[in-house]
């Protein structure tokens, strides 16, 4: 037990481990956070992520009972399997929470985003405009003589593939509801 | 049959109802009604504060010391932003609390009016759920989920926010009985988990249980379990500064608490040894020093109800979620009827092992004749006390962690402390809330004289309500715990670490009624003691001790259990050698 030799400037001269002690493999998961449709209750669940430093990639909400006040939160997040796995329990200790579901972990399941966009030209670039709107199934949900407005539905990266296109294409604006996603079969 | 009253009514009969008989509180604008109906009844005795903060920490004591859940009210605005510290305080240490707050009307919220604040947004994180209650139909079925969410699982601090007109408007009573909560925490653990934790103890040369705040929480039965599963086992036990008393501290079994300024055994013991069960603490950054290097060689198994913790620093190999008790209860009765085994030869060298440790005499300490030694008031405060009805609070920093090694504790509920937060202030408050639930009790704040003039206004309370808080102040004229980082890791630079204008305390004691005892020579030290003890009534006793003195063991932040730094060490330390 001689003298502890600390050179200055290490994490001993701090009141607290500077060392991260995470590894660094990043993983995205999808959860869908079932909780009691009461004022606040997104307010927690964002408060949590701001709170704590988690990563929120996407995030969706709406009333899925009205009769048994129930609402459905789809969160995108991503970090590595620790974060995760606290990020799933600290969603699990919420009141007002009722059940949390792992997608990306639980089995398969589908993601869907929509998108509206913006686009604004003419001439040739107006027509290819519509042609790629078709290959994409993309429909065209207002249009003057200088503008369209499509609507997309996909997965995120379907939408980023289509709006990166239309950039040179005249883009002007952008609007994404963020994810939605269900698991795949039966149950 | 249902009954119709007037929201204020409301809350005086829910607390009727839920068996509460004392409650702290700030009377201002937006909670008049409620006082009103307070005054008009005599079951609930409502304590007066002198600032919402003590409010929230006199509940804090009174919680801890009972088991039971505190009750708090305050008033709209500042009544609930100085709450905020103290609620966040609960919430660290999982204390049962419930706190009302008044709000202005509904029609006038959102609209800047006077003593308006977003009570509910600015708690919702400092609190473990909470409430704007909007209508008065809904205001006694909240109060009793209230009570629930407060008390179930991990208990923690809610709030309940009522607007002053629903305090005015008429109602519906909801019984207590007819409450459906859906927050239902699971409290029993998995077989399968403690099938494996029960293998792993048979086989064990070198366990420790290591245990926290969570056996306090679980209720007396769990210290029972816990004192005879450690008897029957024959392993060794440390605790957190939050567990101090679920194993008594004259067990044979007993290692010290851990942590930061743990004993040298209790930490040694973790960093060696080969099976870890975790039994309701959290693996603080206090506790585990360095998490890289914490305790490599061992197997862990953790029980908490809380999922959450499971996991979040250390990764643990048997995760158990659930209630302590049940799980104790449980793990007990499986490990006997596997037939009681251990590993008796492993164990006999593990003890020879400790007992080595044991005589490096971790918390030997060089008196002197002339100054009075912190650690020789609090040897003194313990040999005289010891075999009383006593419960201890503190306030934060030095004297903490001396009172923690040198204060034996025998029971649960006798030792109030702000672990989590790390709150200065909280220890004379809470000793008024621990003298009020244990009127005929000795309760002795341990404090250090910058701490405790955080919330000296509460000498009012004290003297108000009769209250005899012995107020146990070792004043070294220094913010010890920040002075002793400032000469060990900041070269000797004591920036702002001292007290200057320190008010005379015994004066302080006269002019608010009390009675102030000073003592500088460890002579007369034991009188004065027994002069404390015996006097009727609130006592500030100033004790002046050595200004310099360093509390030891100490794991400097980021490094291992087994490199601590003890006070023989402490000079090379010191003397800035260490500090190229």
């Amino acid at each position: 037990m001689s003298a502890l030799r600390i050179k200055k400037g290490s994490s001993s001269h701090s009141a607290y481990d500077l060392r991260s002690n995470f590894g660094d493999e990043i993983e995205r998961h999808t959860l869908a956070v079932t909780v009691v449709n009461e004022p606040g209750v997104l307010a927690r669940v964002i408060g949590l992520f701001s709170g704590r430093g988690y990563n929120i990639e996407s995030l969706t909400v709406a009333e899925i009972d009205h009769e048994g006040h129930r609402s459905r939160i789809t969160i995108v997040t991503s970090g590595t399997p620790q974060v995760i796995a606290q990020i799933k329990a600290q969603l699990g200790r919420i009141v007002p929470v009722l059940e949390v579901h792992d997608l990306t972990a639980e089995g398969p399941s589908v993601e869907r985003e929509l998108g509206l966009l913006k686009v604004a030209g003419a001439g040739e670039k107006r027509v290819e405009a519509l042609r790629l709107a078709d290959i994409f199934r993309a429909n065209v949900v207002d249009s003057t003589l200088e503008s369209f407005v499509f609507e997309i539905t996909g997965t995120p990266e379907k939408i980023d593939a289509f709006a990166d296109l239309m950039r040179p294409l005249g883009l002007v604006e952008i609007a994404r509801t963020g994810v939605a996603a269900l698991a795949r079969g039966a149950k | 049959m249902s009954r119709q009253m007037t929201g204020a009514k409301m809350v005086v009969q829910a607390l009727k109802d839920q068996g509460v008989d004392t409650i702290f509180g700030y009377p201002g604008g937006a909670v008049l009604p409620i006082y009103d109906e307070i005054f008009q009844q005599n079951e609930i005795q409502h304590i007066l504060v002198r600032h919402e903060q003590a409010a929230i920490h006199a509940a804090e004591g009174y919680a801890r010391s009972t088991g039971k859940p505190g009750v708090a009210l305050v008033t709209s605005g500042p009544g609930a932003t100085n709450a905020v510290t103290g609620l966040t305080d609960a919430l660290m240490d999982s204390i049962p609390l419930i706190v009302f707050s008044g709000q202005v009307p509904t029609f006038m919220i959102g609209s800047d009016a006077f003593q308006e604040a977003d009570t509910v947004g600015i708690t919702r994180p400092c609190t473990k759920h909470n409430w704007l209650v909007k209508d008065t139909e809904t205001l006694s079925t909240t109060i009793h989920e209230a009570f629930h969410v407060a008390t179930s699982g991990r208990p923690g601090p809610v709030l309940i926010d009522i607007p002053k007109d629903v305090q005015f408007a008429t109602g519906n009573y909801t019984e207590k009985t007819k409450l459906k909560s859906k927050y239902q925490p699971q409290v029993k653990g998995s077989i399968e988990g403690i099938n494996d934790l029960v293998k792993l103890m048979e086989k064990a040369k070198r366990p420790v249980f290591y245990t926290g705040g969570g056996v306090i929480n679980s209720g007396p039965a769990a210290s029972q379990l816990l004192r005879e599963l450690v008897e029957a086992t024959g392993f060794p036990i440390t605790s957190t500064l939050m567990g101090l008393g679920a194993y008594p501290a004259s067990g044979k079994a007993w290692l010290g608490m851990l942590g930061m300024h743990g004993l040298y055994e209790a930490n040694m013991a973790m960093h060696d040894c080969d099976l870890m069960i975790n039994i309701g603490a959290r693996f603080d950054d206090r506790i585990t020093g360095r998490v890289d290097a914490f305790s490599p060689k061992s197997k862990k198994a953790h029980i908490d109800i809380d999922a959450s913790s499971i996991n979040k620093i250390i990764h643990v190999d048997i995760p158990i979620v659930g209630d302590v008790a049940h799980v104790l209860e449980d793990l007990l009765k499986v490990w006997k009827s596997r037939g009681r085994v251990t590993e008796k030869e492993g164990l006999d060298k593990w003890w020879k092992q400790i007992n080595e440790w044991r005589a490096v005499r971790c918390l030997a300490y060089k008196n002197s004749e002339t100054t009075i030694k912190p650690q020789y008031a609090l040897e003194r405060l313990e040999a005289l006390t010891k075999g009383m009805d006593r419960y201890i609070t503190t306030e934060v920093g030095q004297h903490q962690m001396w009172a923690a090694q040198f204060l034996g504790f025998e029971d649960p509920n006798r030792w109030m402390t702000s672990g989590g937060l790390g709150t200065m202030g909280y220890g004379f408050p809470a000793s008024i809330g621990v003298q009020l639930a244990h009127p005929d009790a000795l309760v002795v704040n341990v404090a250090g004289e910058a701490s405790w003039l955080m919330n000296m206004q509460e000498m009012g309370t004290a003297i108000q309500y009769k209250l005899p808080v012995k107020q146990f102040i070792l004043n070294n004229e220094r913010l010890g715990m920040v002075r002793q980082w400032q000469q060990l890791l900041h070269g000797e630079r004591y920036s702002s670490s001292w007290s200057e204008a320190l008010p005379d305390f015994v004066k302080l004691a006269e002019a608010f009624g009390a009675k102030g005892i000073l003592c500088s020579d460890p002579k007369d030290l034991d009188d004065a003691i027994m002069e404390m003890i015996n006097y009727d009534g609130p006592v500030i006793f100033d004790c002046l001790v050595e200004k310099h003195e360093n509390c030891f063991p100490m794991i400097p932040s980021g490094k291992p259990h087994n490199e601590m730094l003890l006070a023989a060490d402490a000079d090379a330390f010191a003397s800035g050698a260490a500090l190229v």
